[in-house]
């Protein structure tokens, strides 16, 4: 056992700084399409291009939909700069008004329990989710636990598009969650169905079944997003919306 | 006959009748696997291909046996081939067939409220339609099988305490031993293969990756080569060598992290971390070589989708070099860490016998001893010049499964830094024409053999699509490595599989 403690004590800290720091270290991130200004012509090639129909044309330019862009990097490849990609991680929106005024007591926000329920994940989601807990990522340090039981739950995490068989696991997990209680979706199979969509199989986002506060976009998101998601929760970052960039800016 | 990607495929018409005795035949004297069993609903009734791998790479038989239309039952053949068991029960709750002799069908992969004698895979079935609504849903509490004093059913899942897959296995006992155990899967049934019908190929190529996200490249290329294989489309010497290069590195991913995975239920904290750390480095490698952590968007029918310089590779090849030091070194401090080895030996043996009786594929059946891999033996992406060396074991215990995966990982990086150094000049990408008919796509994922079968018709939409995942054979051979063993040893053996749910339940 001493090599064990001697291999934990020279590996040293590894962990990222974010939040306190932007990490910056290349591949924390795929990166991800941003609202890009450009001719109408160009706009409507895009989007007409994008499987997943993630481009909405406008005037002037194209804006993205991050409830349904699967990363499938294709807009980079085939039309290379042409739209915009961003390195950034901090993909995490809040979609109800209540999480932003009713927030958890800020008593409790620096240490909640979180209950992970996979709703049809693919291997990639339940891959980053399982790395917060990996030394790079490390959600402990910032006071987030998983617990052996919704009883306990503050955040209830979910990835997957909800398969038909995952609804009902998935309400009666939640419906056990003492309140005050939260629910991030990651991923956006969670928030859309992604490339599962809607069908007799898979409900195309858990919101068809629990109410949904946070919601993480990418596909998988990475570790830095989902922590990002998480802080969201408890007010430890600013928040963010899901609101055009095109009408934000003004100018050409 | 004609040749698929170098390999001789036999197609035999096959009357339901003479059905059993060539399975049979095939499997007990002349040495055949058993790959996928593929259930096609054509005009005239039903059209259902048995693929037989022969298991030292000399070809493929496919018994094709036709129904006409209103005759939905033919032989089950899962007792004498019991790979077949759980594709016959996969066929009969999606499509409505009937197999004769079978002893267990039904709530397979649809579970108890799903009504009887509806099949989502028929024709007939919208996949936009929403789940009809049958039966009430199981009791969470199961009543036991076992008929003894004290017996008992412990359910655990589908929701667990930490990050796992949606699965539910029922564990039967009278104390401290598993006695029974049954597993309940497609908690994640996404119906992959319902919803690619129709699609255009390069649709369901991001279908394809995102099934089971932990293996994306390997399915990708499985899907790719079948769709070459219709359109006869060659693929460049220098994309087929960064298509092996991509697969290798995704193996040494996912061993990584199978790797961390069985540090971790044995609470070996340390050694988790450090396995942990090279999943992530190997990670951020993908992302920054190609553009995303789990090698999305990587694949693309005729090639690959992106070319790699020599900065890159040379950044690949030292980067795993490196990872590969460090692996050993987590290696020997695994070997000589009696209270981690006293958990994971002779825990969850699988016998050898029992390895090839269930037709078991990946590095979980050559730790028992065999020593099948379609990288060898049916060699794709210019394998064969790779001369890939199969690490095999034989006790089919943890411990066994574990130095499968370190020698597997080795070999990986040996064939990274090998192909790194030797890739040819030239394009990446041939155009592939979409034309009419079936391909097969084989490859060695990181679980073990996928196989794709795709039928596109005249504008180049896919017909039918079917996916035998490794996880979802090998699953079949997990009660036999638990009964028998404690409670306590339950999550050892269950990361020693190492096996995906999704990959499982599609």
């Amino acid at each position: 056992m001493l090599h064990w403690l001697g291999k934990g004590l020279t590996t040293g800290i590894k962990s990222s700084a974010y939040p306190a720091s932007p990490d910056k270290n290349p591949g924390v991130t795929p990166g991800r399409p941003v609202a890009t200004r450009m001719g109408p012509d160009m706009s409507q090639f895009v989007a007409d291009r994008c499987p997943g129909h993630c481009f909405t044309p406008r005037a002037n330019g194209v804006d993205v939909d991050y409830r349904t862009c699967i990363l499938c990097n294709r807009c980079r490849r085939d039309t290379p700069a042409v739209v915009h990609w961003e390195e950034g991680y901090e993909w995490g929106v809040q979609m109800s008004a209540q999480s932003v005024h009713e927030r958890l007591n800020s008593a409790f926000g620096r240490s909640l329990h979180i209950r992970f329920v996979d709703a049809g994940a693919c291997g990639a989601c339940m891959s980053e989710a399982r790395l917060l807990n990996n030394p790079y990522y490390n959600m402990h340090r910032l006071g987030f636990f998983t617990t052996a039981t919704p009883r306990q739950a503050d955040i209830l995490l979910v990835a997957g598009p909800l398969s038909d068989a995952m609804r009902e696991p998935l309400r009666q997990t939640y419906d056990a969650m003492p309140e005050p209680k939260r629910v991030v979706a990651m991923g956006v199979c969670a928030i859309s169905g992604g490339i599962f969509g809607k069908s007799f199989a898979s409900a195309g986002g858990i919101a068809e079944c629990i109410p949904v506060d946070v919601v993480v976009s990418g596909c998988p998101p990475p570790p830095l997003a989902i922590l990002h998601g998480l802080l969201l929760v408890v007010n430890r970052v600013p928040p963010s919306s899901l609101a055009s960039a095109l009408d934000a800016e003004s100018g050409p | 006959m004609e040749l698929d990607y170098g390999r001789e495929t036999w197609i035999v018409e096959c009357p339901p009748g003479r059905l059993r005795d060539i399975a049979q035949w095939l499997r007990n004297d002349l040495g055949y696997s058993f790959g996928s069993l593929v259930v096609e609903q054509v005009a005239a009734g039903w059209e259902v291909t048995y693929l037989f791998p022969e298991s030292t790479g000399k070809g493929w038989i496919y018994l094709v046996v036709r129904l006409k239309e209103g005759d939905d039952t033919l032989p089950s053949i899962s007792d004498l081939v019991y790979a077949a068991d759980w594709p016959e029960r996969e066929a009969e709750d999606l499509f409505g067939l009937h197999f004769s002799g079978h002893p267990k069908l039904g709530e397979f992969v649809l579970h108890e409220h799903w009504p009887e004698g509806v099949n989502p895979m028929r024709r007939e079935f919208a996949a936009s339609q929403e789940a009809p609504r049958g039966r009430s849903p199981l009791p969470l509490y199961p009543s036991p099988i076992l008929e003894a004093p004290g017996a008992m059913a412990l359910p655990i899942g589908p929701v667990f305490s930490d990050f796992a897959e949606s699965a539910q296995y029922i564990l039967e006992t009278t104390g401290e031993e598993m006695i029974r155990v049954v597993p309940r899967f497609f908690y994640k049934y996404r119906a992959v293969e319902k919803i690619a019908e129709g699609k255009r190929a390069e649709d369901v190529l991001l279908l394809a990756e995102r099934f089971s996200g932990s293996s994306a490249f390997a399915h990708g290329l499985a899907f790719c080569q079948a769709i070459e294989a219709i359109s006869k489309a060659r693929v460049p010497r220098r994309a087929a060598q960064l298509r092996c290069l991509f697969a290798e590195l995704e193996r040494l991913r996912h061993h990584s992290s199978h790797i961390a995975a069985i540090c971790g239920s044995t609470g070996l904290d340390v050694a988790q971390a450090q396995a942990a750390i090279i999943e992530e480095e190997l990670l951020r490698l993908s992302c920054v070589v190609a553009g995303h952590r789990y090698l999305f968007g990587v694949m693309c029918p005729g090639g690959v989708s992106l070319d790699l310089n020599r900065h890159a590779l040379e950044e690949i090849s030292n980067r795993v070099a490196n990872l590969g030091e460090r692996l050993l070194a987590l290696h020997d401090g695994l070997r000589y860490s009696s209270s981690f080895l006293d958990r994971i030996e002779e825990v969850g043996v699988v016998s050898t016998e029992n390895a090839r009786a269930f037709s078991l594929v990946g590095p979980l059946a050559r730790a028992s001893g065999l020593s099948e891999d379609f990288r060898v033996l049916f060699p794709y992406a210019g394998y064969e010049r790779l001369k890939v060396q199969v690490a095999t074991e034989e006790e089919g215990d943890g411990y066994a499964r574990l130095r499968v995966l370190f020698r597997e990982a080795t070999e990986s990086i040996r064939l990274i830094r090998e192909l790194a150094a030797s890739l040819v000049d030239g394009e990446v990408r041939a155009p592939v024409e979409p034309k009419p008919g079936v391909g097969l796509g084989t490859v060695e994922a990181p679980i073990g053999a996928a196989l794709h079968w795709v039928r596109l018709n005249e504008e180049g939409r896919v017909v039918r699509y079917r996916v035998e995942s490794p996880s979802f054979r090998n699953w079949l051979g997990f009660r036999i490595a638990l009964e028998g063993f404690g409670f306590q040893d339950f999550p050892i053996i269950l990361a020693t599989f190492g096996l995906s749910n999704a990959e499982c339940d599609r």
